[in-house]
This record gives structure tokens, C-alpha cells and sequence, in this order.
């Protein structure tokens, strides 16, 4: 799914200019713990979360997401979208609750980011 | 993955390139004796829409196309180029910035700037499309030497020849720099993509030294050091720090098990994943501590070659399956 459809299921607001609206997004992934997202992500992923800390943007990074998607209408603050600027890591405020957020996605035919133990 | 530095690269090099650079250098001058009808000769032949006119070495006027239509709707063809040039005339200087330049252009309506020297010699013409296909060329050149400094990166190890050479990469990391945290792990990775490591080892890397980086910056007393050691075959990580030190290895190991405070718990670091992480990450992993003393956390990522085939199995994979979520 393009990143363009998916701002427009989950109402979203982007953060960053400049962005890429045609990026391809391959699976999603909901989550809070950074932990989990280092284990499941996979390149070409969006991330949906409630934290706005700029570990969001650093995880992402090393995990090779696509994009980030925060969750009830939550605001990083600047030190977050500056780092996501200089990563090139579209950055998207949207309204709606983690649940209400996946269940649009999924409805809408979003894939889910399997973990590496349902593969092969 | 940028967005925006085209534009920016162009405002930059407006102001970095010396309009010499850019410059047509064989300039066609005619004399002021030359007549109209010569003139639209040596236009047509060159193709070219106006020209500096010259006498004894010195710049006297200019002449265009307009001129020349201005002259045959008179039946003046016949006419010296002296009788209906301009002699207002605008130059720039070869070593002023391109910028000059664009601004001339804006302000006087000009179609071309004759460029000086110095000492007023006529050394060049400038056009519109000079300046275009100059920034054209400048940007592709700056594309190519990062294209070049891209490929020096990848051969390093081929052109440096040693029994074993190896770079190594070490960082100092803050306790409690929650914030700049993970900026070690982002310039590792940074480098194994310029040293053209394959994506897949990449990630693996940045994820293991992340989440070891982390760990320094949450657990440590006097925070510590983050080393990566990159060599063709292997990629090791080392880091170590001089406590508190860890009581029990065994249970640090443990999927959940976590002694973080709960400002990094709310922060959506501290569940106790860190080092299952780590070893997911890794080909092999060994961590050493003693309470009062330090630990030190050594990762290795062995870098397989690339296969046709797509069986690149991770040794470690397989046993590793149980601890994610």
C-alpha cells in the first residue's frame, strides 16, 4: 500500500516535509516497546506507536521502517521530527486509538509484519 | 532517502561556481566595421543570437539578433555593425560567483553578459544556457564523486592488503544520554553501507549495537565504549564499561527479565528484550560480568558471501525463534 492511502485510511496528518507520497509500504506493526520492534520489523514497514520520544525515529532507523504513524493524535517534539528529517523518516500524526489505527489498516488490506517465527 | 537537497545543492552551487566555469571561452567577436548582412552570416553559421564587437582588443559594443531585425525592417543591412550596436554595455567578471551573473541577467533583460578578466580583457560570453548546462555538469560531477568515494569505500579491503586488516570504529557513550542515544549505532551502520555491506548484515549490525548502546546508556554508572570492528568476513562488536555489572548472566538473559527503572520502561526501552535481541542479531555472543567490576558484551556478525540462491540461514536462527513479542 502507498503511503499516500494509508494517511488517507488513518486521517493523518504528515509531520515532515518533502515526503515521498508514493513510497511503497510493504507490512505494518503496532507497538510501544522498542524492544518488539528491533525483533519483528521489517524493512519497508510502518510503525504505528504511542511514543513520540526521538528512540522512535532511531529504532526505525535501525530497523529499516518506512514510516512512523503516531497514534491519538499524539505530538513529537522537535528534537524527534528534527531526527526523522535528517533520516528521511516520514513522520504522521494521526487521531485515532492503536486499535481503531490497525483495524482501518487492516480493513483497507494492510498487511501484517509477520514474525521471522511464522516464516519458512 | 533525502527529499529537499536538489534545490538546495543547485542554490549552493550558484554561489560556489566561478562563472568561468561555466562559460562559453571561444568567443565569436565581430569588428565594428563589419556590416549587418556579415553579421546575420556569422549568426547563421554559428548559430548563435548575438556576439561582442571589438576593436583593437577592446570591448566596444554588443550586437544581437534584434539589432539585425531592427536593421532589415530599415533596409539597412548594408549598414557597420558600429551604426547599430549597443554600446551599453554589461559585463561580469570570470572569477565572480555564477550568481552575479543571474542577477545581471534579472535586472538588465540581457540575452548574454560578455565576461572580463581583471584587467578587462575579454575572456568569455555567458548566456542563459551556459548557466544550465554548467549547473548540469557540476551536479553530475558531484554525483560522481560521491559515485567514486562510494566505490573507494566498498574497496578498501581489496586495495589495503595485510594478513588481516580490519577498521575499527570506537564511541564513547554517555549514561542516561537517553536522547542522543543510538547515534553510535546509526554511524556504524552508516558506514557499513559505505563500505557496501549487504542490507540484511546491515540491519543485523545497527539492531545488535542499538540495542548494546542502549544498555550503556540505561544501565551503566559512568556510561562506556561501543566498538565495532569491521573486517571483510566479520563484523564484531564490543561493548564494555566499568559497572555496576551485572549479578546474575544467566537471568540477564532471559527473555522479559529487566532491572531498568521505570522512566526507560515509559520511554519503550527496559522489557528485558534487549539481550535476546542482541543474540537474534548475532552469529555468536558473549557477555562477561562481574558485580563491582564491569561487564563487557562481545557481538559477532559474520558477513556471508551472497548467494544465488536465496539459503543465507543464519547459524543462530532456528534456536532463537521463541523470544519475540
Amino acid at each position: 500500500m502507498k503511503l499516500r492511502d494509508i494517511i488517507r485510511v488513518v486521517e493523518g496528518k504528515v509531520l515532515t516535509e518533502g515526503v515521498n507520497l508514493d513510497m511503497e509500504i510493504s507490512c505494518a506493526a503496532g507497538a510501544d516497546l522498542m524492544s518488539d520492534v528491533l525483533a519483528f520489523a521489517k524493512p519497508n514497514a510502518l510503525l504505528l506507536t504511542g511514543l513520540v520520544n526521538p528512540q522512535v525515529v532511531r529504532t526505525a532507523e535501525m530497523a529499516d521502517i518506512a514510516a512512523i504513524v503516531f497514534v491519538r493524535g499524539k505530538m513529537p517534539g522537535p528534537e524527534t521530527i528534527a531526527l526523522a528529517k535528517e533520516k528521511g523518516i516520514p513522520l504522521i500524526a494521526a487521531p485515532y486509538t492503536m486499535f481503531e489505527m490497525c483495524g482501518r489498516l487492516y480493513e483497507a488490506g494492510m498487511a501484517s509484519c509477520d514474525l521471522d517465527t511464522k516464516q519458512e | 532517502m533525502s527529499q529537499v537537497p536538489q534545490i538546495t545543492r543547485i542554490q549552493e552551487l550558484i554561489y560556489e561556481l566561478p562563472i568561468e566555469r561555466v562559460m562559453t571561452k571561444n568567443v565569436i567577436t565581430v569588428s565594428p566595421d563589419t556590416t549587418m548582412s556579415e553579421l546575420k552570416e556569422i549568426l547563421r553559421i554559428n548559430r548563435i543570437s548575438g556576439t561582442p564587437v571589438v576593436e583593437g582588443g577592446r570591448l566596444v559594443g554588443i550586437i544581437s539578433i534584434e539589432d539585425l531585425i531592427k536593421a532589415l525592417e530599415k533596409g539597412d543591412i548594408h549598414a557597420p555593425v558600429r551604426e547599430r550596436m549597443s554600446t551599453r554595455i554589461i559585463t561580469v567578471q570570470a572569477n565572480e560567483s555564477v550568481v552575479e551573473a543571474v542577477k545581471k541577467f534579472a535586472q538588465y533583460k540581457v540575452g548574454r553578459l560578455p565576461v572580463v578578466n581583471e584587467h578587462g580583457d575579454l575572456v568569455g560570453i555567458l548566456t542563459g544556457g551556459d548557466i544550465t548546462r554548467g549547473l548540469l555538469e557540476a551536479i553530475g560531477l558531484d554525483y560522481h564523486a560521491e559515485e567514486i568515494s562510494r566505490y573507494r569505500a566498498r574497496h578498501i579491503f581489496e586495495d589495503i592488503v595485510s594478513d588481516q586488516t580490519g577498521l575499527i570504529l570506537r564511541y564513547h557513550i554517555k549514561p542516561r544520554d537517553f536522547t542522543g542515544g543510538g547515534s553510535a549505532s546509526s554511524k556504524i551502520k552508516r558506514a557499513l553501507d559505505r563500505l557496501g555491506a549487504p542490507p540484511l548484515i546491515q540491519r543485523r549490525v545497527a539492531i545488535a549495537a542499538y540495542e548494546a548502546e542502549m544498555n550503556l546508556i540505561i544501565h551503566t554508572d559512568n556510561g562506556g565504549e561501543l566498538i565495532a570492528e569491521i573486517q571483510p568476513e566479520v563484523i564484531r562488536i564490543v561493548a564494555t564499561d566499568n559497572g555496576p555489572g551485572i549479578a546474575d548472566i544467566e537471568q540477564a538473559m532471559q527473555p522479559g527479565f529487566s532491572t531498568a527503572p521505570n522512566w526507560i520502561r515509559e520511554l519503550g526501552f527496559g522489557a528485558g528484550m534487549g539481550l535476546a535481541n542482541i543474540k537474534k542479531c548475532s552469529d555468536s555472543m558473549k557477555l562477561e560480568s562481574q558485580v563491582g567490576v564491569g561487564t563487557r558484551l562481545e557481538i559477532v556478525i559474520r558477513i556471508q558471501p551472497v548467494m544465488s540462491s536465496g539459503n543465507a540461514t543464519r547459524p543462530s536462527e532456528g534456536q532463537e525463534k521463541q523470544e519475540t513479542s
